[in-house]
């Protein structure tokens, strides 16, 4: 098929109909780069660009020194997102595991549960009242974690998968030579179903990492504060960060007059988001393959 | 016999941990929805706070809020699940043929990327484009063609564009990807031999491709319009950046629930207006997946 090769009107009209869809998902995020790194003077004068007039990293020295608020914030998200994604991952697939299990009896029961809890749910205030008077979790680190442990359409992806990638001779055969069930989880079931455990990890840990609802809700501890909040909080008021360098004394008024604001808002922005695009071509594939299994198979 | 019950309790161990979270954050709440029928009084406790029927609901109902939040939250949905569907399903047909398969990779990857940012972080990137001294509409587009700046954050009525602009960015290379693979899916015999009779694009398109996938774009729309009285909090709090002004056309069921709460403690108010949402969330829901079954008793949820 010598014309394959042939380069014709209509495709080259659609690789450029999808460089420019490119180009409209990437253009907002260079351009709170640009500004993270603009002079926030330059700023003032001409408008925010993709392109700095003046070039500074004001913004970033800003962030890192005047305001231990933020390596606070960043130290807290990694931790909630790590102890989060790992205990979350391990639950749901234990949950999803035994209803995956046609010899399971109450199969039934459980995924009666599973459904129950994705038709229906008590709302806001219900949940909130819960926490706070319930499980007295509020301000504690505890509810950042907890309540993004389960997610029933988790565990339905998991139990897809069990499905089609444990069979059942395997574990037959390792019942045969008398190993319990936890055992054949733990050293049959679990490698066999890595892949999809890594599909599981990867969305839970975008949960974790783009949380701020837990914030808005149920933690108002500033030393509880996780990086999406902190963003939140320094959208709508810059001063917030400044307020905390006031602190240190003489200089304070200085800072306060100089500060970075605008700057400061996107490199904010910039260092959140940084983790998520750096990662982005090496797990992508990932998520592709996760919902590929979750939406098309049975 | 015996040896299958103690299997039984080793699944049912391992189930424990997931059970106990579930119960207490999805179902335990579910109990909690009495408050709604409750004056809450925390000197009286939840427990021994008076009844009072529907009184909550009926303040809830007669405020003008119930009509427009109801309206907003219906509305939206529809916009996004056609446009949405729409814009999905072009860009996977437009990939679908490409022969340059790094560039569609390329283009996959850069589309799905939106799909990981948080509200908070499109907040600020529509916050860059619009912002009323600095921002780029005004600085580079308004402006330079003699237009006075426009208070974008203080007008209601560009919002349902901005919002739905908003929501299709972040979505549309997700959705993409479930379609894609969908149509990877179709034996390519069948397209190949189409065009060796000579059908074009147009018809392999609408003849083979659509209805071999149709199961796949109805079950998604099905799933969509079964959270038709849900919205994505985030796009309607954060992008508009928490304005009154703009409440008129962005206020939704879920964030009147929280402002209500939040900002206003009426806790009667938001948990009648929160049960509303429950109760005709799911019998929604639970008719959207009656429909799913019937046509694909795999994909529906019971």
């Amino acid at each position: 098929m010598s014309t394959s090769k042939r380069i014709d009107l209509p495709t080259v009209a659609k690789h450029a109909a999808f460089l420019l869809i490119c180009f409209l998902c990437l253009y907002p995020l260079a351009l709170v780069l640009g500004i993270s790194f603009s002079d926030e003077l330059e700023i003032a004068k001409t408008g925010f660009s993709a392109i700095p007039a003046k070039f500074s990293t004001k913004a970033y020295e800003f962030l890192f020194t005047s305001a231990d608020t933020v390596i606070r914030a960043y130290a807290l998200t990694i931790f909630v997102t790590v102890v989060g994604t790992a205990v979350s991952t391990l639950i749901i697939a234990m949950f999803a595991y035994p209803l995956s299990r046609k010899d399971f009896r109450q199969r039934k029961f459980f995924n009666g549960t599973i459904i129950l809890t994705m038709l229906f749910s008590g709302g806001l205030i219900p949940w909130f009242m819960v926490c706070v008077n319930v499980l007295h979790i509020n301000d504690t680190i505890f509810a950042l974690i907890l309540p993004y442990l389960m997610s029933p359409w988790y565990v339905v992806i998991m139990r897809t998968f069990f499905k089609s990638s444990i069979p059942d001779s395997i574990i037959e055969s390792a019942k045969m030579d008398g190993a319990g069930e936890l055992r054949i989880f733990f050293s049959i079931v679990i490698h066999l179903a890595a892949p999809g455990m890594a599909t599981i990890a990867l969305f839970t840990t975008i949960t974790y990492w783009n949380d701020y609802w837990i914030n808005m809700t149920l933690v108002n501890d500033p030393m509880l504060y996780n990086l999406q909040f902190l963003m939140m909080r320094v959208q709508m008021n810059i001063q917030y960060l400044s307020a905390n360098a006031a602190n240190l004394g003489a200089a304070s008024a200085e800072i306060v007059r100089n500060l970075p604001s605008r700057s400061a808002q996107m490199a904010m922005t910039i260092i959140t988001i940084g983790p998520i695009v750096l990662a982005y071509p090496f797990f992508q594939r990932f998520f592709v393959k996760g919902i590929t299994i979750g939406s098309l198979k049975e | 016999m015996s040896l299958k019950s103690k299997a039984n309790w080793g699944l049912l161990v391992m189930m424990l941990p997931g059970f106990i979270a579930l119960f207490v954050f999805s179902i335990l709440p579910m109990f909690g929805v009495f408050i709604a029928f409750k004056n809450i009084d925390y000197e009286k406790g939840i427990f021994g706070s008076d009844w009072v029927g529907l009184d909550n609901f009926q303040f809830f109902v007669a405020t003008p809020d119930a009509l427009v939040i109801t309206f907003n939250t219906i509305a939206y949905n529809l916009v996004f699940i056609v446009l949405g569907t729409a814009a999905a399903l072009a860009v996977a047909l437009g990939l679908e043929n490409l022969k340059a398969k790094k560039a569609t990779r390329f283009y996959q990857a850069v589309m799905f990327l939106p799909y990981f940012l948080s509200w908070v972080v499109v907040s600020n990137l529509v916050f860059a484009l619009l912002s009323v001294d600095q921002g780029v509409f005004n600085r580079q587009i308004v402006q330079p063609l003699g237009g006075e700046e426009i208070y974008w954050y203080n007008r209601p009525e560009f919002w349902p564009y901005i919002l739905t602009f908003a929501n299709l960015w972040k979505y549309v290379g997700y959705t993409s990807v479930i379609y894609l693979a969908a149509m990877m899916s179709i034996d390519p015999g069948y397209i190949e031999a189409a065009s060796l009779e000579g059908a074009t694009r147009a018809q392999i398109v609408r003849r083979i491709i659509l209805p071999l996938i149709s199961n796949v774009i109805i079950i998604l729309v099905l799933l969509q319009i079964g959270k038709i009285f849900f919205s994505d909090f985030g796009l309607f709090y954060n992008v508009t950046m928490n304005m009154g002004s703009l409440f008129p056309t962005t206020q939704t069921i879920d964030t009147y629930v929280y402002r209500t709460l939040m900002n206003m403690g009426d806790l009667g108010m938001s948990s009648a207006a929160g049960l509303y949402q429950s109760v005709v969330g799911f019998v929604i829901v639970v008719l959207a997946n009656l429909v799913v079954k019937k046509i694909d008793p795999d994909k529906s949820l019971f």
